[in-house]
């Protein structure tokens, strides 16, 4: 499939909607979650065994971003929304198959196998589009896409209740709405597939011919890395660790936010209910999503190096405020929370914004999937940390707001790592640049065999 | 010679609109549906 070239007078602002197309699609594994009770209750499935499917998801997410992301590069976004359109609604037509014959294992091949290839490959398919369409603000271009992930799960929750309240809760009625599932889906990730495109200088005109002109695939400038020697380079290795050690803090708290607030009030006297615990739950998300936009933004502003300087140095503040005073103060804890959720998306959405300004745009998308091990890693590495110590602390016999302490300060130590790690990125070594002159020619011949 | 200044480019305005308006629908239910949820929180 060749790279969709932009037509004449074609404009940027089409290619947000055709990332937050797929991405707003994908971030549906967020809500895996509502699946879990009806699929347990109608195949006698545990807890554990429920959760497969959404674990094996975001491995294949995290392997498919790493490895394919030379291949998104290769063949451009329309390819790589198209495969990612392909396997994300395939993997919920093979679940609905496994649903209504009660196979579960065809449900953890089709959603967590060939959906989480379509999860990874969807994922990382606008990045490098939209920083060449907005080199001027390349944050608030990939903020806009990556809020979208954050933001699928806010649909797809709901939605997903609503359909198995209508259609039941047995295996037809899970199988059901996996199938409107995988058709809705195929049905709204094809406006990205038909309006993504690639800019071109000499189709842009007036302002943002200039924005455009110095990123369009015919005229690389600056500083470019291919993914192969970027990873060779200890920037991004250090960024490597700055988006692991944002993200475990982030997620430590996302993945244990309703049980943690109630531990932390259960010895006041204002215990919080399990309704405000959820709806605590539900803040968390919406301020995870606005930071995703807002942060991602503001680094377009102040700089990449220095938003990360917030989200880690602040972050660790925010953590040391609540293991200090979180106990006697709810709307302390609950706004330290949701600043802390704040830099976790804004994290996820400014790094692809802080490669480009090291690696150039080339092929960012590639680097981008490969620093994606990271939340792979943290992934783990959070819920296992908070988790671990809260059962030991519980088995130690302490309760109440004790049960995180440790946790907390863990958290605070991994934010200041994540700090030194990004006080030492320094541009690029000029040994890492490709040869300017012969790629440009490289990546224009590609451009008009392909066209 | 006149005909790259004569012809005028298509009016994107149409497809920028009904692309958003794509995209920003379910995202407003989605929220719609958050508020509602995080209401609980000083409600419950």
């Amino acid at each position: 499939m060749s790279p969709p070239v932009a037509p004449p007078a074609w404009s940027r602002w089409l290619v947000p909607p055709a990332a937050l197309s797929v991405h707003l699609s994908i971030g549906q594994a967020y809500a895996w979650s509502v699946f879990k009770p009806p699929l347990e209750s109608s195949l006698n499935l545990s807890g554990t065994q429920s959760a497969l499917p959404f674990q094996l998801a975001i491995v294949m997410l995290g392997l498919s971003a790493a490895f394919g992301g030379t291949l998104v590069e290769r063949n451009g976004p329309r390819w790589a929304m198209t495969v990612a359109l392909i396997c994300f609604s395939s993997g919920f037509l093979i679940s609905a198959l496994g649903a209504e014959t009660k196979q579960f294992w065809l449900i953890v091949l089709g959603y967590g196998f060939v959906g989480g290839i379509g999860l990874g490959i969807g994922y990382i398919s606008p990045v490098s589009t939209l920083i060449k369409w907005f080199p001027d603000r390349p944050g608030m271009a990939t903020g806009i896409a990556i809020m979208g992930f954050g933001g699928g799960a806010l649909i797809a929750s709901p939605w997903t209740a609503q359909m198995l309240k209508s259609f039941g809760s047995d295996n037809t009625g899970i199988a059901q709405s996996f199938l409107v599932l995988g058709l809705s889906y195929a049905v709204f990730m094809t406006l990205g597939v038909l309006l993504v495109r690639v800019p071109r200088t000499e189709d842009l005109k007036g302002e943002d011919k200039g924005k455009v002109a110095a990123n369009a695939p015919g005229v690389l400038s600056g500083v470019q890395v291919s993914a192969n020697s970027a990873v060779r380079t200890p920037q991004f290795w250090c960024l490597w660790v700055v988006l692991c050690m944002n993200v475990t803090a982030g997620i430590g708290i996302l993945e244990k936010a309703a049980p943690m607030i109630t531990d932390f009030f259960a010895d006041t006297s204002t215990p919080v209910t399990v309704s405000a615990a959820a709806g605590f739950v539900a803040l968390l998300s919406a301020a995870n999503m606005a930071g995703r936009i807002g942060w991602s933004s503001t680094s377009d502003l102040i700089g990449r190096k220095n938003i990360y300087r917030v989200y880690l140095g602040v972050g660790a503040i925010m953590y040391a405020l609540i293991a200090l005073f979180g106990d006697s103060s709810k709307p302390l804890f609950i706004l330290c929370a949701l600043v802390i959720l704040s830099f976790y998306g804004g994290g996820f959405a400014t790094v692809p914004a802080y490669l480009k300004d090291l690696f150039g745009t080339y092929q960012v998308g590639a680097i981008h999937g490969r620093l994606l091990t990271a939340w792979s890693l943290a992934g783990v590495l959070g819920p296992l940390i908070v988790n671990w110590i809260a059962d030991h602390q519980k088995n130690a016999g302490k309760h109440g707001a004790s049960l995180y302490d440790t946790s907390f300060i863990i958290m605070i130590g991994l934010l200041a790592i994540g700090f030194v790690a990004n006080e030492l990125v320094r541009p690029v070594n000029a040994r890492h640049h490709i040869p300017a002159p012969r790629e440009a020619v490289d990546v224009e011949r590609h451009q008009s065999e392909s066209a | 010679m006149s005909n790259d200044t004569s012809q005028s480019p298509p009016d994107r305005r149409p497809l920028i609109a009904f692309a958003w308006l794509w995209v920003g629908a379910p995202l407003v239910y989605g929220v719609y549906e958050l508020i509602l949820k995080a209401k609980q929180l000083f409600t419950g």
